[in-house]
Protein backbone atom coordinates (compact mmCIF):
# COMPACT_ATOMS: atom_id res chain seq x y z
CA UNK A 1 0.00 0.00 0.00
CA UNK A 2 1.17 3.35 -0.56
CA UNK A 3 0.16 4.48 2.81
CA UNK A 4 2.34 2.24 4.52
CA UNK A 5 5.45 2.99 1.97
CA UNK A 6 4.55 7.09 2.84
CA UNK A 7 4.45 6.34 6.09
CA UNK A 8 8.21 5.06 6.32
CA UNK A 9 8.95 8.49 5.04
CA UNK A 10 7.65 10.73 6.43
CA UNK A 11 8.96 12.52 9.64
CA UNK A 12 6.96 11.89 12.84
CA UNK A 13 7.57 15.52 14.59
CA UNK A 14 3.80 16.45 13.45
CA UNK A 15 2.16 13.83 15.88
CA UNK A 16 3.04 13.60 19.81
CA UNK A 17 2.16 9.83 20.27
CA UNK A 18 1.13 11.10 23.99
CA UNK A 19 -2.27 10.12 25.16
CA UNK A 20 -2.29 14.40 25.52
CA UNK A 21 -1.38 14.90 22.48
CA UNK A 22 -3.69 12.43 20.46
CA UNK A 23 -6.75 13.57 22.35
CA UNK A 24 -5.23 17.29 21.43
CA UNK A 25 -5.05 16.42 18.50
CA UNK A 26 -8.05 15.09 17.87
CA UNK A 27 -9.86 18.02 18.94
CA UNK A 28 -7.99 20.08 16.90
CA UNK A 29 -9.14 17.94 13.66
CA UNK A 30 -12.64 18.37 14.61
CA UNK A 31 -13.15 22.18 14.80
CA UNK A 32 -13.80 22.37 11.47
CA UNK A 33 -16.77 20.42 12.15
CA UNK A 34 -17.78 21.53 15.13
CA UNK A 35 -18.22 25.03 13.64
CA UNK A 36 -20.14 23.34 11.01
CA UNK A 37 -22.25 21.11 13.75
CA UNK A 38 -23.11 24.37 16.08
CA UNK A 39 -25.88 26.10 13.67
CA UNK A 40 -27.33 22.26 13.19
CA UNK A 41 -27.54 22.44 17.42
CA UNK A 42 -28.83 25.33 17.50
CA UNK A 43 -31.54 24.83 14.34
CA UNK A 44 -32.25 21.19 15.98
CA UNK A 45 -32.83 23.45 19.31
CA UNK A 46 -35.13 26.00 17.94
CA UNK A 47 -36.90 23.06 15.79
CA UNK A 48 -37.61 20.86 18.55
CA UNK A 49 -39.12 23.49 20.33
CA UNK A 50 -41.55 24.27 17.58
CA UNK A 51 -42.66 21.47 16.88
CA UNK A 52 -43.51 20.77 20.62
CA UNK A 53 -40.95 18.97 22.13
CA UNK A 54 -40.97 19.97 25.40
CA UNK A 55 -37.22 21.39 26.23
CA UNK A 56 -36.75 19.13 29.05
CA UNK A 57 -37.19 16.06 26.18
CA UNK A 58 -35.26 18.38 23.65
CA UNK A 59 -32.67 18.26 26.14
CA UNK A 60 -32.25 15.03 26.82
CA UNK A 61 -32.38 13.52 23.39
CA UNK A 62 -28.73 15.28 22.70
CA UNK A 63 -27.58 13.10 25.49
CA UNK A 64 -29.48 10.18 25.08
CA UNK A 65 -29.86 9.57 21.58
CA UNK A 66 -26.43 12.40 20.47
CA UNK A 67 -27.19 11.75 16.56
CA UNK A 68 -28.07 15.22 14.89
CA UNK A 69 -30.24 13.55 12.50
CA UNK A 70 -32.26 11.28 14.31
CA UNK A 71 -33.04 13.93 16.44
CA UNK A 72 -34.05 16.19 13.68
CA UNK A 73 -36.38 13.49 13.12
CA UNK A 74 -37.85 12.62 16.17
CA UNK A 75 -38.94 16.32 16.69
CA UNK A 76 -40.13 16.19 13.39
CA UNK A 77 -42.14 13.52 13.69
CA UNK A 78 -43.34 14.63 17.06
CA UNK A 79 -44.99 17.78 15.54
CA UNK A 80 -46.17 15.80 12.73
CA UNK A 81 -48.26 13.37 15.53
CA UNK A 82 -46.69 10.16 14.69
CA UNK A 83 -46.59 7.39 16.90
CA UNK A 84 -44.00 6.36 19.17
CA UNK A 85 -43.24 3.11 17.24
CA UNK A 86 -43.01 4.76 13.66
CA UNK A 87 -40.90 7.92 15.73
CA UNK A 88 -38.40 4.95 17.20
CA UNK A 89 -38.09 2.76 13.37
CA UNK A 90 -37.91 5.52 11.76
CA UNK A 91 -34.77 7.16 13.56
CA UNK A 92 -32.92 3.04 14.00
CA UNK A 93 -33.31 2.96 10.11
CA UNK A 94 -32.04 6.24 9.88
CA UNK A 95 -29.09 5.80 12.03
CA UNK A 96 -28.37 2.32 10.92
CA UNK A 97 -25.53 3.47 8.48
CA UNK A 98 -23.12 3.89 12.19
CA UNK A 99 -22.80 0.30 11.65
CA UNK A 100 -20.41 1.20 9.14
CA UNK A 101 -18.44 3.73 10.38
CA UNK A 102 -18.46 0.53 13.33
CA UNK A 103 -17.05 -1.27 10.68
CA UNK A 104 -14.68 0.93 9.31
CA UNK A 105 -13.03 2.00 12.53
CA UNK A 106 -13.21 -1.70 14.12
CA UNK A 107 -9.81 -3.05 13.11
CA UNK A 108 -8.34 0.24 14.69
CA UNK A 109 -10.06 -0.14 17.83
CA UNK A 110 -11.17 -3.59 18.49
CA UNK A 111 -8.27 -4.88 20.56
CA UNK A 112 -8.63 -1.77 22.80
CA UNK A 113 -9.13 -2.76 26.55
CA UNK A 114 -11.12 -3.25 28.83
CA UNK A 115 -14.63 -3.06 27.03
CA UNK A 116 -16.23 0.19 28.47
CA UNK A 117 -13.21 1.89 26.70
CA UNK A 118 -14.42 0.39 23.21
CA UNK A 119 -18.72 1.39 24.39
CA UNK A 120 -17.81 4.60 25.08
CA UNK A 121 -15.98 5.20 21.32
CA UNK A 122 -19.04 3.73 20.04
CA UNK A 123 -21.27 6.29 21.89
CA UNK A 124 -19.37 8.88 20.87
CA UNK A 125 -19.49 7.44 17.21
CA UNK A 126 -20.93 10.75 14.93
CA UNK A 127 -21.02 11.50 11.52
CA UNK A 128 -18.40 13.70 12.50
CA UNK A 129 -16.15 11.67 14.41
CA UNK A 130 -15.71 9.15 12.30
CA UNK A 131 -14.79 11.92 9.29
CA UNK A 132 -11.65 13.06 11.08
CA UNK A 133 -10.39 9.49 12.58
CA UNK A 134 -10.45 7.37 9.60
CA UNK A 135 -8.57 9.58 7.70
CA UNK A 136 -5.97 9.92 10.75
CA UNK A 137 -6.12 6.06 11.22
CA UNK A 138 -5.79 5.46 7.48
CA UNK A 139 -2.49 7.59 7.14
CA UNK A 140 -1.23 6.92 10.28
CA UNK A 141 -2.26 3.54 12.57
CA UNK A 142 0.78 3.15 14.45
CA UNK A 143 0.24 4.84 17.28
CA UNK A 144 -0.25 3.20 20.18
CA UNK A 145 -2.50 5.65 21.73
CA UNK A 146 -4.30 6.19 17.97
CA UNK A 147 -7.65 5.64 20.55
CA UNK A 148 -7.61 8.79 22.52
CA UNK A 149 -6.96 10.66 19.18
CA UNK A 150 -10.95 9.80 18.83
CA UNK A 151 -11.37 10.33 21.81
CA UNK A 152 -10.63 14.07 21.78
CA UNK A 153 -12.40 14.27 18.58
CA UNK A 154 -15.69 12.85 19.83
CA UNK A 155 -15.42 14.58 23.10
CA UNK A 156 -14.86 17.88 22.28
CA UNK A 157 -18.10 17.24 19.27
CA UNK A 158 -20.31 16.03 22.36
CA UNK A 159 -19.69 18.87 24.29
CA UNK A 160 -20.17 21.71 21.52
CA UNK A 161 -23.60 19.31 20.42
CA UNK A 162 -24.61 19.71 24.23
CA UNK A 163 -24.09 23.49 24.34
CA UNK A 164 -25.06 24.18 20.77
CA UNK A 165 -28.74 22.40 21.31
CA UNK A 166 -29.27 23.44 25.18
CA UNK A 167 -28.34 26.94 23.13
CA UNK A 168 -31.24 26.18 20.57
CA UNK A 169 -33.68 24.97 22.49
CA UNK A 170 -33.43 28.04 24.97
CA UNK A 171 -33.71 30.63 22.35
CA UNK A 172 -36.70 28.60 20.73
CA UNK A 173 -38.89 29.29 23.79
CA UNK A 174 -38.74 32.98 22.82
CA UNK A 175 -39.33 32.71 19.59
CA UNK A 176 -43.03 33.17 17.84
CA UNK A 177 -44.29 30.21 16.18
CA UNK A 178 -45.97 32.37 12.74
CA UNK A 179 -41.95 33.12 11.78
CA UNK A 180 -42.11 29.04 10.96
CA UNK A 181 -38.88 28.12 11.95
CA UNK A 182 -40.16 24.68 12.26
CA UNK A 183 -39.05 24.70 8.54
CA UNK A 184 -35.70 24.67 9.22
CA UNK A 185 -35.63 20.82 9.98
CA UNK A 186 -36.97 19.98 6.50
CA UNK A 187 -34.82 22.42 4.73
CA UNK A 188 -32.16 20.65 7.00
CA UNK A 189 -32.99 17.37 5.49
CA UNK A 190 -32.88 18.66 2.21
CA UNK A 191 -29.27 20.22 2.33
CA UNK A 192 -28.06 16.94 3.20
CA UNK A 193 -30.03 15.06 1.09
CA UNK A 194 -30.18 16.82 -2.72
CA UNK A 195 -26.26 16.80 -3.27
CA UNK A 196 -26.39 13.23 -2.83
CA UNK A 197 -28.73 12.90 -5.95
CA UNK A 198 -26.28 12.44 -8.65
CA UNK A 199 -26.62 9.04 -9.39
CA UNK A 200 -29.89 7.26 -10.92
CA UNK A 201 -29.92 4.85 -8.02
CA UNK A 202 -30.01 7.64 -5.66
CA UNK A 203 -32.13 9.62 -7.65
CA UNK A 204 -34.48 6.73 -7.61
CA UNK A 205 -34.80 5.83 -3.94
CA UNK A 206 -35.70 9.98 -3.65
CA UNK A 207 -38.24 9.79 -5.87
CA UNK A 208 -39.68 6.60 -4.75
CA UNK A 209 -39.60 7.21 -0.77
CA UNK A 210 -40.83 10.94 -1.64
CA UNK A 211 -43.76 10.05 -3.94
CA UNK A 212 -44.48 7.12 -1.47
CA UNK A 213 -44.65 8.93 1.66
CA UNK A 214 -47.54 11.05 0.30
CA UNK A 215 -49.13 8.49 -1.47
CA UNK A 216 -49.45 6.38 1.30
CA UNK A 217 -49.94 9.04 3.92
CA UNK A 218 -53.18 8.13 4.45
CA UNK A 219 -52.08 5.54 7.06
CA UNK A 220 -52.57 5.81 10.30
CA UNK A 221 -49.96 6.74 12.73
CA UNK A 222 -47.55 7.82 9.58
CA UNK A 223 -46.63 3.91 8.65
CA UNK A 224 -46.07 5.34 5.41
CA UNK A 225 -43.17 6.51 6.14
CA UNK A 226 -41.62 2.94 6.93
CA UNK A 227 -43.16 1.50 3.81
CA UNK A 228 -42.18 5.08 2.00
CA UNK A 229 -38.70 4.03 3.21
CA UNK A 230 -38.50 0.43 2.77
CA UNK A 231 -39.48 0.50 -0.81
CA UNK A 232 -37.59 3.52 -2.03
CA UNK A 233 -34.48 1.68 -0.79
CA UNK A 234 -35.15 -1.39 -2.52
CA UNK A 235 -36.09 0.54 -5.49
CA UNK A 236 -32.28 1.85 -5.42
CA UNK A 237 -31.47 -1.85 -5.08
CA UNK A 238 -32.61 -2.47 -8.31
CA UNK A 239 -29.93 -0.63 -10.19
CA UNK A 240 -26.52 -2.70 -10.48
CA UNK A 241 -24.08 -1.61 -8.04
CA UNK A 242 -20.96 0.23 -9.39
CA UNK A 243 -18.73 -1.01 -6.97
CA UNK A 244 -16.08 -3.04 -9.08
CA UNK A 245 -13.62 -1.26 -7.48
CA UNK A 246 -14.66 -1.28 -4.40
CA UNK A 247 -15.39 -4.97 -3.64
CA UNK A 248 -12.15 -5.85 -4.06
CA UNK A 249 -10.74 -4.21 -1.36
CA UNK A 250 -10.96 -6.79 1.48
CA UNK A 251 -10.74 -4.24 4.56
CA UNK A 252 -14.38 -3.51 5.66
CA UNK A 253 -12.99 -0.49 7.18
CA UNK A 254 -11.51 0.58 3.43
CA UNK A 255 -14.79 -0.21 2.31
CA UNK A 256 -17.11 1.34 4.83
CA UNK A 257 -15.08 4.82 4.29
CA UNK A 258 -15.78 5.35 0.53
CA UNK A 259 -19.43 5.70 1.24
CA UNK A 260 -19.11 8.60 0.16
CA UNK A 261 -16.95 8.63 -2.47
CA UNK A 262 -18.48 7.47 -5.20
CA UNK A 263 -21.41 10.47 -5.83
CA UNK A 264 -17.96 12.37 -6.03
CA UNK A 265 -16.10 10.47 -7.87
CA UNK A 266 -18.95 10.25 -10.26
CA UNK A 267 -19.46 13.92 -10.38
CA UNK A 268 -15.78 14.74 -11.47
CA UNK B 1 -52.20 11.60 20.69
CA UNK B 2 -48.85 10.10 21.75
CA UNK B 3 -48.25 10.53 25.83
CA UNK B 4 -45.20 12.26 27.05
CA UNK B 5 -44.27 8.60 28.81
CA UNK B 6 -44.47 7.38 24.99
CA UNK B 7 -42.05 9.77 23.59
CA UNK B 8 -39.46 9.42 26.53
CA UNK B 9 -39.53 5.51 26.18
CA UNK B 10 -39.37 6.37 22.32
CA UNK B 11 -36.13 8.45 23.07
CA UNK B 12 -34.70 6.08 24.88
CA UNK B 13 -35.41 3.02 23.09
CA UNK B 14 -34.06 5.25 19.85
CA UNK B 15 -30.36 6.07 22.33
CA UNK B 16 -30.51 2.23 22.55
CA UNK B 17 -30.73 1.22 18.93
CA UNK B 18 -28.14 4.25 18.45
CA UNK B 19 -25.78 2.81 20.71
CA UNK B 20 -25.99 -1.09 19.68
CA UNK B 21 -25.47 0.11 15.77
CA UNK B 22 -22.21 2.27 17.09
CA UNK B 23 -20.72 -0.61 19.23
CA UNK B 24 -21.71 -3.29 16.77
CA UNK B 25 -18.27 -3.95 15.18
CA UNK B 26 -16.39 -2.13 17.28
CA UNK B 27 -17.43 -3.71 20.46
CA UNK B 28 -19.39 -6.48 20.23
CA UNK B 29 -19.11 -8.11 16.84
CA UNK B 30 -15.40 -7.36 15.68
CA UNK B 31 -14.64 -10.13 13.37
CA UNK B 32 -17.25 -9.75 11.05
CA UNK B 33 -17.59 -7.37 7.67
CA UNK B 34 -21.23 -6.50 6.29
CA UNK B 35 -21.76 -7.76 3.42
CA UNK B 36 -21.96 -5.40 0.31
CA UNK B 37 -25.94 -5.92 -0.64
CA UNK B 38 -26.44 -4.89 2.73
CA UNK B 39 -23.74 -2.10 3.03
CA UNK B 40 -25.56 -0.89 0.00
CA UNK B 41 -28.71 -0.48 1.08
CA UNK B 42 -27.82 0.61 4.41
CA UNK B 43 -26.09 3.87 2.56
CA UNK B 44 -29.66 4.44 0.95
CA UNK B 45 -31.52 4.64 3.65
CA UNK B 46 -30.49 8.53 4.71
CA UNK B 47 -31.84 9.23 1.34
CA UNK B 48 -35.03 7.75 1.63
CA UNK B 49 -35.86 8.45 5.10
CA UNK B 50 -35.19 11.80 4.93
CA UNK B 51 -36.89 12.31 1.62
CA UNK B 52 -40.04 10.37 2.90
CA UNK B 53 -39.98 13.08 5.25
CA UNK B 54 -39.34 16.20 3.48
CA UNK B 55 -42.36 14.73 1.52
CA UNK B 56 -44.42 14.71 3.80
CA UNK B 57 -43.84 18.37 5.20
CA UNK B 58 -44.19 20.25 1.58
CA UNK B 59 -47.01 18.07 0.12
CA UNK B 60 -50.05 19.13 1.39
CA UNK B 61 -52.44 16.11 1.29
CA UNK B 62 -56.03 15.63 2.82
CA UNK B 63 -59.42 16.58 0.30
CA UNK B 64 -58.59 16.96 -3.64
CA UNK B 65 -56.93 20.17 -4.78
CA UNK B 66 -59.01 23.09 -6.53
CA UNK B 67 -56.57 25.39 -7.36
CA UNK B 68 -52.87 25.68 -7.88
CA UNK B 69 -52.12 27.66 -4.62
CA UNK B 70 -53.22 24.15 -2.71
CA UNK B 71 -50.55 22.44 -4.53
CA UNK B 72 -47.56 24.85 -5.02
CA UNK B 73 -47.78 26.48 -1.37
CA UNK B 74 -44.85 28.48 -0.13
CA UNK B 75 -43.46 25.61 1.64
CA UNK B 76 -43.40 23.04 -1.32
CA UNK B 77 -41.88 26.38 -3.38
CA UNK B 78 -39.37 27.18 -0.95
CA UNK B 79 -38.55 23.34 -0.49
CA UNK B 80 -37.85 23.32 -4.56
CA UNK B 81 -35.45 26.20 -4.59
CA UNK B 82 -33.92 24.95 -1.61
CA UNK B 83 -33.22 21.37 -2.85
CA UNK B 84 -31.53 23.37 -6.20
CA UNK B 85 -29.33 25.48 -3.89
CA UNK B 86 -28.31 22.47 -2.17
CA UNK B 87 -27.61 20.46 -5.15
CA UNK B 88 -25.57 22.76 -6.68
CA UNK B 89 -23.31 24.57 -3.58
CA UNK B 90 -23.62 21.71 -1.08
CA UNK B 91 -23.91 24.69 1.65
CA UNK B 92 -26.26 23.68 4.46
CA UNK B 93 -26.48 26.91 5.85
CA UNK B 94 -26.74 28.55 2.72
CA UNK B 95 -29.41 26.25 2.15
CA UNK B 96 -31.45 26.76 5.17
CA UNK B 97 -31.44 30.66 4.56
CA UNK B 98 -32.27 30.66 1.41
CA UNK B 99 -35.39 28.73 2.19
CA UNK B 100 -36.33 30.56 5.43
CA UNK B 101 -36.04 33.86 3.26
CA UNK B 102 -38.26 32.37 0.63
CA UNK B 103 -40.62 31.12 2.63
CA UNK B 104 -41.00 34.32 4.58
CA UNK B 105 -41.70 36.14 1.14
CA UNK B 106 -43.92 33.79 -0.33
CA UNK B 107 -45.87 33.93 2.93
CA UNK B 108 -46.22 37.54 2.67
CA UNK B 109 -46.81 37.43 -0.89
CA UNK B 110 -49.77 34.91 -0.85
CA UNK B 111 -50.85 36.55 1.89
CA UNK B 112 -51.00 39.80 -0.13
CA UNK B 113 -52.81 38.80 -3.07
CA UNK B 114 -55.35 36.43 -1.21
CA UNK B 115 -54.46 33.19 -2.19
Amino acid sequence: MKTLFAQSLKPQQNTTHTRLGEALAGARAEIPLIIGAIPFGLIYGVTAIAAHVGAPLALAMSGIIFAGSSQFIVAQLIGAGASAVVIVITAAIVNLRHALYSASLAPYLRDLRPGWKRWLLAYLLTDEAYAVSVIRYRDDAASPHRHWYFLGAGLSLWLSWQLSTAAGIFLGASIPASWNLDFAGPLTFIALVAPRLRDRANVTVAVVAGALAVLVAGLPLKLGLIVAIVLGVGAGMLWPARTATTANQSQAGRQAGTTKEPESEEQA
Amino acid sequence: MTMGWQLWAAALAIGAITLLTRASFIALAGRFTIPSPVQRALEFTPVAALTAIVALEVFPFGGAPNSLSVIFTPRLLAALVAALVAWRTRNVILTIVVGMALLWALTFAFGALGW
